[in-house]
């Protein structure tokens, strides 16, 4: 073989197209992923989304909301979740000169493409790759706020949140508090892709909302749909505190919206009801809330009936008290369901609450369906996180108490 | 601080000699008054700062911007030459043959488990294309010096002698991974091979390598920790703490950085401004090595002289290997995205470690064209028939998600298994167990 030729072999589109057609010769597909023939994506499938009431297909849907009355007479447009928040992200930019979006790789438009295009059309000096650094990243943020300006942090999976977890529980949330209010960096929001994704394993797949919910002074937000996640991003930015906003990856494309085109914004602090219902309060968030939609469906099947209300909680912290236990003292029954796991996940504060102020409507004890006690396990997904299944048992366990 | 304690009327008020003959208690008790040309070399005085006692008093205000950019030792060009007589490899035919053949080997487990995952038989997985020059650190090393890695050198456990079974067992998460199905591809761990399991985040390993180190050093072994990781994980805060605490508390450990030039679509220069990685090895007071990362004697020479300082004098020593990430980040990556594809097959053609390689052996008289095509066949076979095995396993039994979270399960596990294993009965359909082992 001349030296030309072997040059042209190593790793070479010949080469690798014989490992192609002897792979699919000399060993045939079967396996977890060959139905598609083809690699699942990044994020993951949820094919369900599609198909939820809760999903606005029409530009129609999509306005009856009242909380967008705002831009009721406005435009809207087919956006899937990283597309609405790249909007977001572009009105925030456009909208405040001091705005800059940063993070590991985001200029070329992020790992889940949701700043794509946002630095050709502001310039790298407002939408800027960060060394690899997660307390870099979320200190620089800070130093920003501090001065007044707008930071716009992504951290690349909120699995990787953890080596910023000093800036952002010991600095971040307590600036204001510890100057006496002379300071404040109400100008920074984290944005973080979180949750399963069917074969994120250990360190792709976390759901770490709890952690900075045991944090006085920081705010924190999950979206459940394109729509949701533009608003509460634009709130999110322009609130005057930190604020943690965790985008469950599974639905950047699994969830597609006639998305409002103008500039709006969603109330943080506030959950939304779903579906108004008598007999049982179901609270989630995030992608959850497709799962808790089929499990109600599913009881219902058992239990014809049912009349079940649905809370997006959207906030987690501050978190809507006042809503979730509006709901249970009309219910008497509550579950809750969440993608981390059971011991202390934010299910069991939101439970202690409503049992205190709640206690003599209770009818049933409160239902917490969430993952199993261990660290997020590649190949037993299924049968770790609380899907459909055991949500409707967990139903079907508070209604037959 | 300049204003008030003038670096001259320090200069006039400490003799040179006294204080270079040195000691805190000379400083306090001679104060012999001299006049002193602090211009002249030799009668320069050396500060009394703790902090930095090897500084000398200066009127010259200096502000550094760089130092002399660090040389980045070769030993072959890139046909395969030695470009230096004295620096021919002392090595067997053997030796030789064992690396080069485990560096086709890879390429040929990672065309194949790469290939698997765009036809989606495996959920991920990330290739070494182009860097994998750095088993000549592998070779390096004593097969009990302590592996922390950081995903991109499954090179060095095949070199230890992870075989292809092991390797296609962890990608397809069945019940003979060691790891018990649980992490994603490519994250490998064997004990037997002294080679820590792998973690996705980034740099964590780094300060562990140093404890672990420290270990080692302190049972008296012979042995040293090597630590891989990549220039990218090199910006987080545990590199940093890392590469001191080695350097404070002597721990035998090698920090090895495969500089290939990305940290997924990043490139190195928006990930520092200084000298590469190595410029902050000499900034710990660490040894401090920089070779061409694409070949596989100066990284094999470099590896094993680090070795010699750690396990010899307990002292850690900081490689930094320069070479240029061929393939994408992962099977997530299209890097065409943020490089040209044409810039990824100059570097292709104009420096391949493994033909870079192969011609020194060809030149040598170790290896042909026959040989060449005989064991990339046989590879291809080893790999193609441990890659349908692994496919062809269940998957580890359900009860192993509860295992290993403790060493005993809690009582919380307890009750969460029982409740699963009642779900799964009541429910066989929605929980098809069949692709799993049956529990023991
Ligand atoms: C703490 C942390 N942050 C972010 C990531 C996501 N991530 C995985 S690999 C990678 C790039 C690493 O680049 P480098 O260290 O140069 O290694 P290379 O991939 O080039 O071998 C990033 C950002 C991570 N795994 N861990
Ligand atoms: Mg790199």
């Amino acid at each position: 073989m001349s030296i030309a030729t072997l040059r042209t072999s190593y790793l070479a589109a010949s080469l690798a197209s014989v490992s192609r057609s002897m792979l699919k010769q000399q060993v045939p597909i079967k396996s977890q992923y060959a139905a598609t023939n083809s690699p699942p994506p990044p994020e993951g499938f949820m094919p369900g989304v599609a198909n939820s009431k809760f999903i606005r297909n029409t530009h129609h849907e999509a306005l009856r909301n009242p909380e967008l009355a705002g831009v009721a007479n406005g435009e809207t447009k087919k956006m899937n979740t990283f597309q609405a928040i790249n909007d977001a992200m572009s009105i925030a930019l456009a909208t405040d000169d001091t705005a800059c979006v940063f993070g590991e790789d985001v200029a070329f438009g992020g790992v889940f493409r949701c700043t794509m295009g946002l630095a050709e059309m502001f310039g790298r000096d407002r939408v800027f790759n960060t060394p690899l650094s997660e307390q870099g990243i979320a200190g620089f943020g800070i130093g920003m706020a501090a001065m007044g300006s707008t930071a716009i942090a992504e951290i690349q999976f909120a699995d990787y949140i953890f080596p910023a977890f000093d800036q952002l529980v010991n600095e971040a949330a307590k600036y204001r508090y510890r100057s006496g209010g002379e300071f404040d960096v109400g100008g920074l929001c984290i944005r973080t892709p979180c949750g399963a994704v069917g074969h994120g394993g250990h360190y792709h797949s976390q759901s770490p909302e709890a952690y900075f919910a045991h944090t006085p002074g920081l705010k924190v937000v999950i979206p459940r749909s394109p729509i949701q996640a533009k608003g509460l991003l634009l709130a999110s930015v322009r609130d005057r505190n930190p604020v943690i906003f965790m985008e469950p990856k599974i639905l950047y494309r699994a969830a597609v919206e006639m998305v409002p085109v103008g500039d709006y914004e969603l109330p943080l602090g506030k959950a939304e009801i779903l579906t108004q219902g008598k007999d049982l309060t179901v609270v989630g968030w995030g992608a959850q809330l497709y799962v808790l939609e089929n499990a109600i469906q599913l009881a219902q099947k058992k239990m014809p009936g049912l009349s079940v209300e649905l809370i997006d909680l959207r906030s987690i912290l501050p978190w809507d008290v006042e809503t979730v236990c509006n709901s249970v003292n009309k219910t008497g029954r509550l579950l809750i369901a969440h993608e981390a796991p059971k011991t202390q996940g934010f299910a069991a504060e939101i439970a202690t609450t409503v049992m205190e102020r709640c206690f003599l409507r209770l009818e049933a004890p409160i239902q917490r369906l969430c993952s199993y006690d261990t660290p997020f396990p590649l190949i037993f997904e299924k049968f770790h996180v609380p899907d459909m299944i055991r949500c409707a048992e967990g139903i079907e366990r508070a209604m037959k108490f | 601080m300049f204003a008030r304690i003038p670096a001259r009327a320090v200069a006039r008020a400490i003799p040179s000699r006294t204080l270079a003959a040195t000691s805190v208690k000379a400083f306090a008790t001679s104060a012999v008054s001299k006049d002193i040309s602090a211009t002249s070399k030799k009668d320069r005085i050396k500060v009394n700062f703790p902090g930095a006692l090897d500084s000398h008093f200066s009127q010259k205000l200096e502000i550094r911007e760089r130092m002399e950019p660090i040389d980045t030792f070769r030993v072959m060009d890139t046909d395969g030459k030695v470009l230096d007589p004295s620096l021919e490899p002392d090595v067997t035919e053997e030796f030789a043959i064992k690396i080069y053949k485990d560096m086709l080997t890879l390429n040929n487990v990672d065309l194949i488990l790469y290939e698997a995952q765009r036809q989606g038989r495996i959920s991920f997985y990330m290739t070494n294309a182009g860097e994998e020059a750095y088993i000549g650190s592998a070779a390096a090393l004593d097969p009990e010096d302590e592996i922390f890695g950081q995903y991109r050198e499954a090179g060095t456990l095949l070199y230890r002698g992870f075989t292809l079974d092991q390797f296609m067992n962890q990608c397809y998460s069945n019940d003979l991974d060691l790891g018990k199905g649980r992490q994603m591809p490519v994250h490998f761990g064997c004990k037997a091979l002294h080679f820590q399991t792998i973690s996705s985040p980034l740099a964590t390993q780094l300060p562990q390598a140093s404890g672990a180190a420290y270990a080692i050093k302190r049972s008296g072994r012979k042995n040293c920790v090597m630590c891989y990781f990549g220039e990218g994980a090199a910006s987080e805060g545990d590199f940093h703490a890392a590469l001191n605490i080695a350097a404070t508390t002597s721990c035998p450990v090698i920090f090895f950085c495969r500089n290939n030039g990305f940290a997924i679509s990043t490139p190195a220069n928006e990930q520092y401004k200084g000298d590469g990685i190595a410029s902050r090895g000499v900034g710990y007071g660490m040894h401090t090595i920089r070779v061409d990362g694409n070949d596989v004697w100066a990284v094999y020479k470099a590896t094993q002289e680090a070795r010699k300082i750690a396990v010899e004098q307990h002292k850690p020593v900081l490689i930094e290997a320069m070479t240029y990430r061929v393939g994408h980040h992962s099977t997530s990556d299209d890097s065409s995205a943020y490089r040209s594809k044409k810039e990824v097959e100059d570097w292709k053609r104009h420096d391949n470690p493994i033909v870079r390689m192969r011609k020194w052996l060809e030149n040598k008289g170790w290896w042909d064209e026959t040989k060449e095509s005989s064991h990339k066949s046989f590879a291809r076979s080893q790999v193609l028939k441990s890659f349908a095995a692994a496919e062809k396993r269940k998957k580890p039994p359900v009860s192993e998600m509860f295992n290993d979270v403790y060493d005993k399960l809690t009582p919380n596990l307890i009750e969460q298994k029982k409740e699963l294993e009642e779900l799964i009965k009541k429910y066989p359909d929605h929980y098809d167990t069949s692709n799993y082992a049956p529990e023991k």
